[in-house]
């Protein structure tokens, strides 16, 4: 599904990612963990088409087709969902008309009339109560106000309203509490099929224990450094980074 | 010949033809002798800076219309609220249109300005409110001494307008450059209640020049919502003067809604004249091309335990400038005070400008006052955000210049009015978003 090779990328000319390779087939979940600055948020942009940072080498593919050339609102229309690690507040456009924009922006790339309104009250508020999030927030300005954990939880809202094909978690578990972390988890594992994948950045073992990622890896200064199973997300836990920085040497 | 000395030789005839014997004569006669000394306003005035009315002034406008010119419902229904019911006072090339008009003075009188100055049961309201709060300078003075025709609207003790009042100035093309000049008055009584919509609109390309002057009167408790749309053509400009008197306790909000037009200056003054007063100026300002929109407000707070409200908005694409210069006097009677202003806007190109310049005057020492203005661009964070979720830039930068504006449209409180602010701005940005705005 997901095919990244040699991947490098600058900001202002600093080079962030330095040769990232990582591959993601249907119906895997893979975690991300590294330490801060390491370059996890940046390569979710990269992938999600964020025009600030350059890519200077290596490819991303995407079912068959290359993402380089493509706006970040061609790879949302092709499946790609980031849920951001900081998800911006926007004033004066409400959760309800903010989805009807982006569902109906969606089914038009398709080729689809615009949904019915009743139709998409329906599904939002379906969706909503899946997230257990309360009504009010759905005529609430977009983030505007929320809580960090209200504002994961709406990513991962956003998430179900548009059933992406791959879904990139970044650190979407930081500032939910435990109930909340189950309920977004929840969310997650019942938008999971054979047919879609799931890339979830943490710092934290503890959502691997709702997520249960097929991969982990390390990255390290802009580098996937070790790759392995749900077990090495244990280790980093106990053991921290040092020793695979150590390793590196 | 010069504008200027085209409109003093007009004079003589202008009075002549219509009623030397009135009783505003004089005022009239006063009021060209101003302008004869006064002049227009040239750009070393401060107040006029930036704004010049040079690129006006030139053409050769005709200053009287000959006649009624025939327009047909048909024609101008799209340019008034017509899903609701509401008073209309239409003025073709100046002239008042009784076919396309629907007027009362049932409880409430929504005529005419040149009723109002001819008949007898009017003098009292005339002689009591006609020119009182007009600031002398040389627009307002060439304003008055042609004043003749307008909205005359008195909302009488206890009262309320039970549906809104339409002014709307229509402007044909049949002059091939037509200067039009109207004069307003509006008096709500005390505990009274009016909402008012005024319109300029150019129906051609033919340059048009309008210097209006506007002068409301709040009663003690009376309530005045006003709503200008400035969304003419750019072969329009537009100088809008209105003047706003507040008794105790009363409530006025203005919102203007500048989307088009060559030149548009508001001088927007409010005068408080009793305690717990609240007023509100707001405006959206949303302009391209070469475009110009000047607002220069006043609060005038002069005595104790009142409000003012000021939030303009401003979005400038390509070459199009606009100005704020709001200000705000606080007499030292005038204790415990709110004023607050906000001015923000948004450039979307390199070449277009914003001159921003508040003005606090306080003299009181018991007053909350604050001002804020900025400038700046779309945020890309919040552009990436919406892109990332499959919003296409176009609509993403659409939906964040509604988002930054629509806070002011909250406050308007005509639904259907709402409903053709927000399809306008749609229109104007040039996108479909999904939802209905
Ligand atoms: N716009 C930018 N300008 C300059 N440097 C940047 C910019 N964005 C990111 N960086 C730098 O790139 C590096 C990687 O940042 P990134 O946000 O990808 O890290 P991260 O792994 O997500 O960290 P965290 O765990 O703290 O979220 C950091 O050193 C950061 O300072
Ligand atoms: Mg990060």
């Amino acid at each position: 599904m997901l095919k990244i090779t040699n991947l490098h990328a600058n900001i202002e000319d600093k080079e962030i990612l330095k040769g990232i390779n990582l591959e993601i087939n249907p119906g895997e979940v893979h975690a991300i963990m590294g330490p801060n600055g390491s370059g996890k948020s940046t390569l979710s942009s990269v992938i999600a088409g964020k025009e600030e940072y350059e890519m200077t080498e290596g490819e991303i593919i995407f079912e068959g087709g290359d993402l380089t050339e493509l706006d970040p609102e061609e790879r949302s229309h092709k499946g790609i969902f980031l849920s951001f690690q900081y998800p911006v507040e926007i004033p004066g456009v409400s959760v309800t008309n903010f989805m009807k924009a982006s569902l109906n922006a969606h089914r038009k790339a398709n080729g689809q009339e615009d949904m019915p309104a009743n139709e998409m009250l329906k599904m939002i508020r379906e969706k909503s109560e899946l997230l257990e999030m309360d009504r009010k927030f759905l005529s609430r300005s977009l983030n505007q106000g929320f809580s960090g954990g209200e504002k994961k939880r709406n990513e991962i809202f956003q998430m179900a309203m548009l059933n992406p094909k791959l879904a990139i978690l970044d650190e979407t578990d930081s500032g939910l509490d435990i109930d909340a972390l189950k309920i977004v988890a929840n969310g997650v594992n019942k938008l999971k099929s054979k047919d879609n994948a799931v890339l979830v950045i943490t710092h934290y073992q503890r959502l691997l224990d709702y997520i249960v990622p097929d991969f982990v890896h390390v990255m390290l200064d802009g580098k996937i450094v070790k790759s392995g199973t749900k077990e090495l997300a244990y280790e980093l836990e106990e053991r921290g980074y040092d020793w695979i920085k150590q390793e590196q040497l | 010949m010069e504008l200027k000395d085209k409109l003093i030789s007009s004079f003589l005839a202008f009075e002549e033809a219509f009623d030397v014997d009135s009783d505003i004569h004089e005022v009239r006669s006063n009021a060209i002798k101003e302008f004869e000394s006064l002049g227009f306003p040239s750009k070393k005035e401060e107040d006029w800076k930036y704004t010049s009315l040079n690129t006006v002034l030139k053409h050769d406008y005709s200053v009287f219309p000959k006649k009624e010119d025939a327009l047909e419902y048909r024609d101008i229904k799209k340019y008034l609220i017509h899903d609701i019911d509401t008073y209309k006072l239409v003025f073709i090339d100046g002239i008042y249109s009784s076919h396309l008009s629907e007027t009362t003075h049932d409880k409430i009188d929504v005529c005419l300005m040149s009723s109002a100055l001819s008949k007898s049961k009017y003098k009292p309201i005339i002689d009591a409110y006609f020119n009182k709060i007009v600031p002398k300078n040389g627009l307002n003075s060439l304003n008055t001494a042609f004043s003749k025709e307008g909205a005359f609207i008195h909302i009488h003790k206890n009262k309320l307008a039970d549906k809104p009042i339409q002014i709307v100035n229509f402007s044909t093309g049949n002059e091939s450059a037509l200067m039009v000049q109207p004069r307003n008055l509006i008096v709500v009584d005390e505990n009274s209640q009016a909402q008012i919509i005024e319109r300029h609109q150019s129906l051609t390309d033919h340059p048009v020049f309008t210097n209006s002057v506007t002068e409301i009167f709040a009663g003690k408790r009376a309530i005045v919502d006003y709503y200008k749309i400035q969304n003419d053509r750019a072969s329009a400009s537009l100088i809008d003067n209105t003047f706003v008197e507040q008794q105790e306790e009363s409530v006025c909000s203005m919102h203007t809604f500048s989307f088009g037009g060559k030149l548009t200056r508001n001088n927007l003054n409010f005068y408080q004249r009793g305690e717990r007063c609240d007023s509100t100026m707001k405006g959206i300002t949303i302009i391209e091309d070469k475009q110009h929109v000047d607002h220069n407000t006043l609060v005038h707070h002069i005595f104790p335990n009142c409000e003012s409200h000021q939030d303009y908005k401003g979005i400038f694409d390509e070459n199009s400038t606009g100005v704020f210069n709001g200000k705000v006097l606080v007499e030292k009677e005038a204790q415990k005070i709110n004023a607050f202003q906000s001015n923000n806007n948004i450039l979307l190109d390199d070449k277009a400008t914003i001159n921003s310049k508040p003005q606090l005057e306080i003299f009181a020492d018991d007053v909350k006052c604050s001002h804020g203005c900025t400038i700046g661009q779309l945020d890309e964070e919040s552009l990436f955000y919406l892109r990332a979720r499959g919003i296409p830039l176009k609509e993403a930068r659409a939906l964040l210049m509604y988002a930054f504006a629509n806070n002011v449209l909250e406050s308007v409180r005509i639904p259907e009015l709402k409903k053709r602010i927000t399809s306008q701005i749609a229109l104007k940005l040039g996108v479909s978003l999904g939802f209905d705005l």
